[in-house]
């Protein structure tokens, strides 16, 4: 009997802490795994080297060896002249990418002075109505030198619109631009909630970036397909991978319906992954992802390029995994999270601050977020190999248990008719909601520990200095779009919306028209409000 | 009020806010406990709060707020509330809501501020206890 065989012998539950281990995915989590679980696995196929298919090992062959993440924090609130002064302290302090969080009311299209705008406005985000708050958003930063990404979805087309003219205002043509636009609208149906405009609308918008950019900004990421906010919204770790997936296949679907060549487009689509509390789990979801996305854009959508094969992510800590009591300890678990998703092998990062529970962060604390990431990189080690996890039993087979679980969701959303019908019958709303409120009695069950919250609880006063965001920030806003709206030319304002509108009636790409409202000092409200006029509006069940 | 009527209660998301886990999981766990929920999803302004507060007649009503807008909206909320005449109605908000807030937000009849880590049964336990009929 060999050594291995022995230790399938032993009675599993004996002298054991729990009756069952069960990851956040509520995946069985065996006691020890063995050459059997892996013994079908073809290294050549099922991983290959890193930077070939199907990239399970990573997306580029030397991973951090050649170059380490980019180290993107991503920030915003208040005015922009007040972000912009974040961004300079971001960039001295080492970070090498900036990200962009706008106001809620910029989100949702609404001018600083709407009534829906109300006690929002850079709260949550930096304040943007007009190309003038862009310009101030970059000013003294060089956008030819700087990758930047913005998290904006349904009038992502708006501000990338504004991001490439306040780029020519610096002197620069738009095939220097660097950087990404969320621009993933189905992840907003599903989980996020920032919808303006009906699925197919929105996603004729998307395409007509997509269209756009592969003419004209060609280095830029046209949509992140992103899993965080579906994480966020309370899935599991399997239906994030899922779902994602899911959404990224449909917009490849949309594209090449428009007419566009997969290998022209797929390069520059990219994804954001969270990374949550289970370490091992995360670092399979992200191998598995990069195996699902290679092979189905090779087999299905018969891409031929490489870059259209490899799936490259950026990976935010999860938010949701942040405690408000001791929030000292969410130190710890931002640094375990953060190393997770550098074992499977992100290519940009975002480290959560540990007063994220409590408010926006202050500098103190987001100067502690980068420093993990600069410490995971440079005193650590993990960086100094590829995807060192590779060949462990439990990680390839948990892998590969992963990438099972997604193609059975995928095969029940084809039944559903695609990912927009299956939105339309709230299955994405459903199955989230029954993994959140799971999630929550585990907690409350104490099955799932969570220190400080619901074990070894202190319940001393929370002594965190926080961030305030002053409530004149509203005022300033205000101030600084009624200003614009008396300086411009308001007759070509009106011009240009009216042009916008009637292509929007038609079926051509809308970009050079929202550009040249933009130009205009047009706000992103007065944009939203003319396409709403074609395109109406979404209202969702509310299902709990 | 009597034993035998379901306590009604109204889950409601003011504001642009879109972070609704947390009141899906709280509006589950209070039906879970017998009570009558209804959610009213989100994006609701003051006025759209008020109106289904009258319309509906809930013993409480469920503010979630994590945008940082609960000084703005949830007083103009309860002056609307005040010039509707309604008075018996419990009105609660959570989401986050820092402790230097809730003075002010108290001394407009605000309760309950019910942060991240909160036990589903102390909500509940909340609702019944301080239920104004």
């Amino acid at each position: 009997m060999t050594e291995i065989d022995e230790h399938k012998t032993l009675k599993p539950k004996k002298g054991e802490r729990q009756e069952s281990f069960r990851n956040l995915s509520d995946i069985e989590i065996k006691r020890l795994y063995t050459p059997e679980d892996i013994k079908d696995l073809n290294y050549e196929m099922d991983l290959g080297e890193p930077g070939r298919f199907p990239f399970t090992r990573g997306a580029y062959r030397n991973m951090y060896r050649g170059r380490l993440w980019t180290m993107r924090q991503f920030a915003g609130f208040g005015t922009a002249a007040q972000t912009n002064e974040r961004y300079k302290f971001l960039l001295e302090h080492g970070q090498t990418g900036l990200s962009v969080a706008f106001s809620l009311h910029t989100i949702y299209g609404y001018e600083a002075d709407n009534e829906y705008a109300l006690g929002e406005v850079g709260k949550e985000g930096v304040s943007i109505d007009t190309l003038k708050d862009m310009e101030t958003l970059f000013n003294s930063i060089d956008l030819s030198k700087i990758s930047t990404s913005m998290t904006i979805n349904a009038p992502a087309s708006i501000l990338l619109a504004m991001y490439i003219v306040t780029a020519e205002k610096q002197g620069h043509s738009p095939d220097l631009l660097r950087g990404t636009i969320q621009n993933d609208i189905l992840k907003e149906y599903i989980a996020q909630k920032s919808w303006i405009f009906p699925p197919e609308q929105s996603m004729r918008l998307i395409v007509d970036t997509i269209e756009y950019c592969t003419k004209y900004v060609p280095q830029w990421y046209t949509i992140s397909i992103s899993g965080y906010h579906i994480r966020e919204a309370g899935s599991t770790a399997i239906q994030e991978l899922a779902f994602t997936l899911a959404d990224g296949f449909a917009y490849v679907e949309a594209a090449m319906e428009r007419g566009l060549n997969v290998d022209d487009f797929a390069p520059r689509l990219s994804f954001f992954f969270n990374a949550h509390n289970n370490f091992f789990e995360e670092v399979c979801k992200y191998r598995a992802a990069r195996r699902i996305w290679a092979k189905r854009m090779k087999n299905k959508y018969n891409a031929k390029k490489q870059e259209s094969l490899r799936l490259r992510f950026h990976t935010q800590t999860a938010g949701v995994s942040l405690t408000a009591q001791e929030p000292e300890n969410n130190i710890v678990r931002v640094t375990l999270q953060g190393l997770a998703a550098v074992l499977g092998g992100t290519q940009s990062l975002h480290t959560n601050s540990f007063d994220e529970a409590l408010c926006l962060p202050t500098e103190k604390a987001v100067k502690i977020a980068l420093r993990t990431q600069q410490i995971i990189a440079l005193e650590s080690g993990v960086a100094d190999t590829v995807d060192p996890l590779a060949g462990s039993y439990y990680v390839e087979s948990l892998t590969n248990r992963m990438e099972e679980e997604a193609e059975a969701y995928f095969e029940q959303i084809e039944e559903l008719g695609g990912v927009i019908p299956a939105i339309k019958a709230n299955f994405f709303q459903k199955e989230i909601a029954n993994a959140s409120y799971k999630y929550q009695q585990e907690i409350e069950k104490n099955k799932r520990i969570i220190v400080g919250v619901n074990d070894f609880q202190l319940r001393e006063p929370c002594s965190t200095p926080l961030l305030k965001i002053d409530e004149q920030v509203s005022k300033e806003q205000i101030d600084l779009l009624n200003k614009i709206r008396n300086i411009r030319d308001n007759e070509r304002v009106k011009v240009k919306l009216e042009k916008l509108k009637i292509a929007a009636q038609g079926s051509e790409n809308l970009m050079p028209y929202i550009i040249d409202s933009v130009r205009e000092y047009t706000s992103v409200g007065e944009i939203i409000a003319t396409l709403k006029e074609v395109f109406g509006t979404y209202d969702e069940d509310s299902i709990f | 009020m009597p034993e035998n009527r379901k306590i009604k209660v109204l889950v409601c998301k003011p504001g642009l806010d879109g972070h609704d886990r947390g009141a899906k999981v709280i509006a589950r766990a209070l039906r879970d406990a017998g009570m009558e929920v209804i959610y009213t999803g989100i994006h609701q302004t003051p006025d759209d709060v008020v109106n289904t507060i009258i319309q509906e007649d809930p013993d409480a009503v469920m503010l979630s707020i994590l945008s940082g807008a609960h000084n703005a909206l949830c007083p103009i909320i309860m002056d609307k509330l005040k010039e509707n005449g309604i008075d018996d109605v419990l009105v609660a908000v959570g989401g986050i809501i820092p402790d230097e807030d809730k003075p002010n937000l108290e001394a407009h009849g605000l309760k309950g501020f019910h942060g991240p880590g909160t036990e589903l049964k102390e909500i509940v336990e909340f609702v019944k206890t301080n239920l104004k009929r």
